[in-house]
């Protein structure tokens, strides 16, 4: 497998928190910003029309334009986080402000699939866990990759699954299309076989 | 071997690989379809790596996001929205023809929105794996194929591989018993469905709708219903292949032809889910208990009857949707004043649709200050409506009608509506801000939508239905 982005093994930040449910993606990255050829360049769009005022200043209305907010790259999210379109422009519009991690009770199948694939990790913690992470922004956490772990300010640990395929990507900054190329012989003979089938 | 469900027995046919704990399965994938928005930058990295893409005639490209839906000037020039949107579509006629890829562009009569052109000539088919850069791939699980959206890295895997790296999903039934009352469409039932499981009540699953209200449905209306699984967060919707299914598909342009439809046809009949076999999640829906439904605040899950009143906010987050769509809780969506209709998109912008929409507006006026548009799912609907003289019932009611693409459903094309305003649309997303920044949403049924342009506020649509209006 060939290396396309940099592993990454931790990501130690405050919190920011946007205590919305349902944050959608056309709410992460509005759809007239799609219509770029590009990966890159997205993160001023990012919830562009939530952090912007009318005169194109930044809303102090909006949370993370608050000065505790500014540079944290944990961001904690109400539930069902990343819900509605496949854009993958969400995920790079969210790196490209300085995401590195999101946090949330629930994760939307495809935004999560789409994040993973970019470094952008997205974890799914429980209820009570996200209850708390959603009452302290700014708390300081040490997420641990290997480990499935995040380190709390009180000492204390909160687990998260991660499927063990993302975790080595992850880790190794591998990419998933090199995995892939490699199962050529096996692809082929299923496509022979279907043309058998037929 | 123990009783399957129509899900696992798609799945466990595209098995190049099954999963193991440390990797995810290698998923074999049929039909790939393309638009201008999602596959820019997969086509880079095929170039950057020096790939082509493995399987062209299983990969099939149209235009329809970022396309005008104005027709061209006198010197054919066509009014794009920015010049972004332009150089966006002009990069995939490049890759199309650089890479030896289909596109059903702007010369094609087969152009149209991907969910509408692709089951229209044939290349959706029953049995099949089918993925696009668009969540409403869900869409195509009304023939009984597993289709479901995918990311632009993803995009690229399939461009390259013709696979997917995936883990099985989980299967949640959703029987629906008893018939649809007069009035009450698709839509309306799968906008109640969304509203009884939540918007997040299908993440991690894979939809299968069954029951006599969906084989009561037409191709159609099954296409309405299986669209909109991804607003309850499932990736996947699907429906057992049937007669209605075959007696739709048949003759189409790419499907097997002779011998080898009746083949196919054989095939297909074993799809549909074995007796016995278990889902990981059922539900009960009864049809005939459905109002004409639409939304009332800012996600797909927030639904109510048309006549019912708004819910009481639970939280200060609902509160806020409702203070966003400018709504009352105890109040009725019946009655709200509306300023543009929207009949169109994946979701509803078929000749049926269309048909439905055109039955009420025949003989009839869109209120004075309501901007109306009508954008058919494609050029083949296109045609079929003008045929039937649709486009004039349209017209002569004082109605916009436009040539085919997304348009209003994702106002990225220049087809938006103005902060404030209220939008009664037949798309599938009421997002804060989809349909223009700061446009309310009320998602409805084209009956709904037809009915609110007349009446110019949110109406029932059996208040106009089986009246003769003097033409």
């Amino acid at each position: 497998m060939s290396q396309t982005s940099r592993p990454l093994a931790y990501v130690h930040s405050r919190t920011a928190v946007l205590r919305d449910e349902n944050i959608d993606t056309d709410r992460i990255i509005p759809a007239r910003f799609l219509t770029t050829t590009e990966r890159t360049g997205l993160g001023k769009h990012c919830f562009e029309d939530w952090r912007y005022a009318a005169d194109g200043s930044d809303d102090p209305a909006f949370p993370l334009n608050q000065p505790q907010a500014r540079g944290c790259s944990i961001l904690v999210a109400g539930r069902n986080f990343g819900c509605g379109s496949s854009r993958e422009h969400a995920p790079w519009a969210l790196l490209d402000y300085g995401i590195h991690a999101v946090i949330s009770s629930e994760i939307a199948d495809i935004f999560r699939g789409n994040a993973l694939k970019n470094g952008l990790l997205a974890i799914v913690v429980s209820d009570a866990e996200h209850r708390w992470l959603l009452d302290n922004p700014g708390a300081e956490l040490r997420i641990d990759i290997a480990d499935g772990t995040i380190r709390v300010p009180d000492g204390g640990t909160i687990r998260f699954d991660l499927d063990a395929f993302s975790r080595h990507c992850l880790l190794n900054g591998v990419d998933q299309l090199g995995f892939l190329l490699q199962q050529e012989d096996d692809i082929t003979a299923f496509e022979q076989q279907q043309e058998k089938a037929a | 071997m123990s009783a399957r469900t129509l899900f696992d027995k798609l799945w466990d046919a595209h098995q190049v690989k099954a999963e193991t704990d440390s990797t995810p399965g290698v998923l074999y994938i049929d039909l790939h379809l393309v638009h201008e928005v999602t596959s820019p930058q997969a086509f880079d990295e095929l170039r950057g790596r020096g790939l082509k893409v493995r399987r062209p005639d299983r990969t099939l490209a149209t235009l329809d996001h970022s396309t005008p839906t104005l027709p061209p000037d006198a010197d054919g020039k066509r009014p794009y929205f920015t010049k972004e949107a332009e150089a966006q579509v002009a990069k995939l006629e490049a890759n199309v023809r650089e890479f030896g890829v289909d596109l059903m562009g702007w010369d094609s009569p087969q152009r149209g929105i991907v969910h509408v052109a692709g089951p229209e000539v044939g290349a959706t088919q029953p049995g099949m794996t089918i993925v696009c850069g668009d969540s409403h791939t869900a869409t195509h699980g009304a023939f009984g194929a597993l289709a479901f959206g995918i990311g632009t890295t993803e995009v690229g895997h399939v461009l390259a591989t013709q696979c997917l790296l995936q883990r099985k999903p989980k299967s949640f039934a959703i029987h629906v018993d008893g018939a649809l009352q007069d009035g009450v469409t698709a839509k309306d039932l799968i906008l109640h469905i969304i509203g009884q499981i939540g918007i997040g009540g299908g993440t991690g699953h894979v939809l299968e709708y069954t029951g006599e209200a969906i084989r009561a449905l037409s191709m159609e209306e099954r296409m309405t219903v299986c669209n909109m699984s991804i607003e309850a967060g499932a990736r996947a919707g699907l429906i057992a292949p049937d007669e209605t299914t075959f007696a739709w598909l048949e003759a189409r342009e790419r499907v097997p032809k002779g011998e080898a439809w009746d083949r196919a046809v054989a095939q297909w009949r074993t799809l549909p889910s074995d007796e016995g076999a278990r889902y990981d999640r059922e539900v009960r829906i009864d049809a005939s208990s459905i109002q004409p439904s639409v939304t009332y605040g800012t996600h797909p899950g927030m639904v109510v009857s048309i006549h019912a009143p708004v819910p009481a906010a639970a939280d200060a987050i609902e509160q806020r949707a409702l203070d966003y769509m400018k709504v009352t809780a105890g109040k009725p969506i019946a009655g709200e004043a509306v300023d543009v209709v929207f009949i169109g998109s994946c979701t509803n912008g078929r000749l049926s649709d269309l048909r439905a929409a055109a039955g009420i507006l025949r003989g009839r006026r869109v209120a004075s200050g309501v901007r109306m548009l009508v954008v058919p799912g494609s050029e083949q609907v296109r045609r079929d409506a003008e045929q039937e003289g649709l486009h004039e019932v349209f017209r002569a009611a004082g109605a916009e009608w436009r040539q085919p693409g997304c348009s209003m459903c994702i106002a990225m094309n220049g087809d938006l509506a103005q902060p404030g305003q209220l939008v009664v649309a037949t798309s599938n997303r009421n997002f804060e801000g989809r349909q223009g920044k700061g446009a309310r949403t009320v998602l409805a049924s084209p009956l709904v939508a037809a009915a609110s342009a007349v009446a110019g506020h949110v109406a029932d649509p059996r208040d106009y239905m089986n009246q003769e209006v003097a033409a």
